[in-house]
């Protein structure tokens, strides 16, 4: 299986492709895939090279948001909980136990003894509370963090080692957000500094490395913590971590990050896009990828529009979208057509696959009850008026384009008309606020079900302007229950409520591939497809 | 000379203002702000709450009418204060002054490269009397202006880096680092020296005083290094003025392909973020570059030329 007959077309078609595939493709033999787990006596030591495409310039866990930091400030802090990537489960980590009050209102955490951060300073329930009485006044980065807290009533100390917060509202995802890096506990110094002073100077944290060096727009260097005891209950070692250090290097091209990967100079990278696979198949390197939990990729309706107001305009376009030839032709190998509006990474999430088929005869069928007759240009007609859409989508991702090109055929196939409409990420959120559009194409990355009620609830922003319906119920009864049965009932009527009546038409799935060298093992995903480097080491 | 000083300097400040000026619009007339751009960076699609923005926007003051703000920016950068920047916080001034030595090593020795290799093509061209020889270095500069930069760094990363291992593909470590960096920008630019020198060589050559200087009995690289390249290098210097320009523009692309710190980086960071402290930083300092260059330039001129000395003379005084 030498010969890849995909990659010629690739080579023609991207000048910066045909620079890393030309040389590799002789280096090329069969095989990649498949992640290296065991391999040998597992040992310490050593330094690990990480490529990353970006700087978000500042280095506060809680306050960074974009995956190619992440990857390395989540190292700095340890979280209350964490969460099984397999199963959804949150389990202990700082904290041993915890109890939520069955309003889900109240979450107690009992937390561990004998932790310490890197500047000598005892974990103890005051610094929880430092923490998050800090996050609400993080400001413009700080997004992700004050979401998770929003709504928090107070923050109190029990004893030295419990501490206790309560919420105005019920807020069931409260537990799983513990377990983000957005909530890492700093210590009490780091979580009393500026917004700003965290981003540049860094922070001190407990977790098993520490940050040795920033170098902005360069590199992120860790060294590991010696000492570190209180790693989470699902890391295969305990004690410190195998790595003495790690260097995280921007290098914004991905060619050139591929190539780096390729020929040794690096030992991982990150985002590695279609373009770039073929350069990496085979040789000293395995891709690993895993899809994003959260919201999938999709067409979410102006739900107020005349037109899309009727309920088969909507599920006729979702009749019409080829999933699997767009997650194909499109993106990354392993990519998964939506099966659902959650991604089947996401706890909780309900298979509904049988909902999402392709039919075009079913989408022209309900089309034409609808009152939509085909017109003489193909687009159809209804009193005079084109059923044309326009859908807005911003370049975060090289993806996005040739994806909706390719539900554009595919809906002219049905006679919808759809135009393509680029926004700046900036102009996006003021765009959904005024609701002057037909589709954003969008996705949201999150290991919680409760971003369903924080994307499609009339009670909050409703940027996708749903009317009120039994959805809100299910929205609001899922946030409220602490019965993890019940809870998973209600968050399956809610997909099955969404993706039935088609306010939101799910495509496709957004993957994290990241290249790894084979001499790395252990370099695993977390459950919001991140990493995690406690138990990686290098033979 | 010294109304002419004084000129030049009023011609300095009003460059100056007016990239301030114009940068500020631009920015203003793009859709959305620095705080949205912020909030919205890692959120996939960006829903963050309305209300939040506006608290935020209110706190860094881009509520306040444009006037008024551009009235409050102008202010403070006429002390030479420039803000901090929107994204990181750190003050611009020290975000440009960790940037500038980085950049100023990656454009310095591409300068030096471009006027070693265009100025050396080009007098080796117009010298050879070889036909085939002369066309096809001469046939090399507008390649040179055309291949795009960023194709360029990645066809030299792929040869030097990636296959023969011989140059780091990234970072600022090093001579060895800034050798293939320092090459692709040195490219263009050489190119576009070698072929104003190579004209304006052609041109001297067929003067009547390259002739005297033959009939009296001068050699063959003596009348063309000493009295035609000296004529015919006064076109190549003012282009290389206003190159100075081109290599701080070019250094967004190279120092993005060679992940080097920079301008460049900060420049393209700055951009995408609509962090406009940062970015009207970034401006008046390239328009102070290019100003300083130019005027540089200006002096040399009678180093080369004595009799231009007199001329701006003559000029500052019938001004």
């Amino acid at each position: 299986m030498r010969a890849h007959p995909d990659i010629r077309p690739t080579r023609w078609t991207a000048l910066a492709a045909l620079l890393t595939t030309s040389v590799l493709l002789t280096a090329c033999g069969s095989g990649g895939g498949g992640s290296d787990s065991g391999g040998g006596q597992a040992r310490s030591g050593g330094t690990l090279t990480f490529a990353v495409g970006s700087d978000a310039g500042c280095v506060d866990p809680q306050q960074v948001a974009s995956n190619d930091t992440i990857y390395s400030v989540r190292q700095i802090v340890d979280s209350l909980t964490d969460q099984d990537p397999a199963t959804g489960k949150i389990v202990p980590w700082l904290a041993k136990s915890w109890d939520i009050s069955s309003d889900a209102t109240t979450f107690t955490f009992h937390l561990r003894s004998g932790v310490t951060f890197s500047d000598g300073s005892k974990l103890t329930a005051q610094v929880v509370k430092d923490n998050f009485d800090a996050v609400p006044k993080l400001g413009a980065l700080g997004t992700l963090a004050e979401g998770y807290l929003s709504g928090v009533k107070s923050t109190t100390v029990v004893d030295p080692l419990t501490v206790k917060v309560t919420f105005q509202q019920p807020n069931a995802q409260f537990l799983q957000a513990t377990s983000t890096h957005s909530l890492g506990i700093e210590s009490s110094a780091s979580a009393k500094k500026s917004p700003q002073e965290k981003c540049s100077q860094g922070v001190v944290g407990s977790g098993p490395f520490v940050l040795k060096q920033y170098v902005q727009n360069q590199s992120i260097t860790l060294a590991k913590r010696t000492g570190y005891a209180w790693g989470s209950s699902r890391w295969t070692k305990s004690g410190e971590a195998y790595l003495d250090k790690v260097v995280f290097k921007v290098v914004p091209e991905a060619g050139v990050r591929a190539g780096s990967l390729q020929s040794g100079q690096v030992d991982a990278i990150s985002s590695v896009g279609k373009a770039n696979e073929a350069a990496l198949k085979g040789g000293q390197v395995t891709l690993q990828r895993r899809a994003n939990p959260g919201v999938v990729f999709g067409l979410a309706f102006n739900n107020s529009r005349p037109v899309l107001k009727d309920a088969r305009v909507r599920q006729a376009i979702g009749f019409a979208i080829d999933r699997k030839q767009i997650a194909d032709t499109v993106f990354p190998t392993g990519t998964q057509p939506a099966t659902s509006i959650l991604a089947h990474t996401t706890p909780d999430y309900a298979d509904l696959s049988s909902d999402l088929t392709t039919d075009a005869a079913k989408a022209k069928s309900l089309l034409d009850a609808a009152g939509w007759k085909a017109g003489s240009d193909g687009i159809r007609t209804k009193d005079g008026k084109k059923l044309s859409l326009t859908v807005d989508w911003i370049p975060n991702s090289a993806t996005n384009q040739p994806a909706l090109e390719l539900i554009q055929q595919q809906l002219k196939a049905v006679g919808v008309g759809l135009t393509l409409k680029q926004v700046q990420v900036t102009q996006l959120t003021p765009t959904l606020q005024s609701g002057d559009y037909d589709a954003v194409w969008s996705n949201v990355t999150r290991a919680d079900p409760d971003i369903l009620r924080s994307s499609f609830s009339t009670e909050l922003a409703n940027f996708y302007r749903l009317p009120t319906t039994p959805l809100d119920t299910a929205l609001t009864g899922q946030a409220a229950t602490t019965d993890a049965t019940k809870r998973s009932q209600l968050v399956e009527q809610a997909q099955q409520l969404i993706v039935r009546n088609a306010y939101d038409v799910p495509v496709v799935e957004l993957q994290t591939q990241i290249g790894v060298a084979k001499k790395v093992h252990n370099l695993n995903f977390d459950a919001s497809s991140r990493i995690q480097l406690h138990d990686t080491w290098i033979g | 000379m010294r109304r002419y000083a004084i000129k030049r300097l009023a011609q300095a400040v009003g460059v100056l203002w007016a990239a301030y000026t114009v940068s500020f619009l631009v920015l203003d007339f793009l859709p959305g702000d620095p705080v949205t751009a912020m909030a919205s960076a890692g959120m996939d699609s960006g829903t963050v709450d309305p209300a939040q923005l506006a608290a935020l926007r209110h706190e860094y003051g881009f509520d306040k009418p444009i006037l008024v703000q551009y009235a409050d920016y102008l202010g403070r950068a006429v002390r030479g204060d420039f803000g901090d920047s929107v994204s990181t916080g750190r003050p611009v001034s020290s975000t440009l002054a960790d940037a500038l030595p980085q950049t100023l090593q990656l454009t310095g020795a591409a300068l030096l490269l471009a006027v070693l290799l265009g100025g050396g093509l080009a007098v080796v061209a117009t010298y050879t009397s070889r036909r085939w020889l002369r066309q096809l270095l001469l046939s090399l500069p507008p390649l040179g202006v055309s291949v795009p930069t960023f194709w360029v760094g990645l066809l030299l990363v792929e040869s030097f880096s990636f296959r023969l291992h011989w140059f780091p593909a990234f970072g600022n470590d090093g001579l060895r680092g800034l050798v293939l960096p320092a090459l692709t920008l040195a490219i263009p630019t050489g190119a576009q020296v070698a072929q104003v020198l190579a004209k304006s060589l052609l041109t001297a050559l067929d003067q009547a005083y390259v002739e005297t200087a033959r009939a009296k009995g001068a050699g063959r690289w003596r009348v063309h290094l000493r009295h035609a390249l000296r004529n015919a290098s006064l076109p190549a210097l003012t282009v290389v003025g206003l190159l100075v320009g081109q290599l701080i523009a070019g250094s967004v692309v190279v120092e993005t392909v060679f992940s080097r710190d920079g301008l460049g980086r900060v420049t393209a960071a700055a951009v995408t973020a609509q962090d406009i402290p940062l970015v009207q930083g970034v401006v008046v300092f390239g328009a102070l570059i290019f100003v300083l260059t130019n005027l540089l330039v200006d002096l040399v001129y009678p180093l080369l030329d004595p009799r231009i000395v007199v001329a701006s003379g003559r000029k500052a005084v019938a001004v």
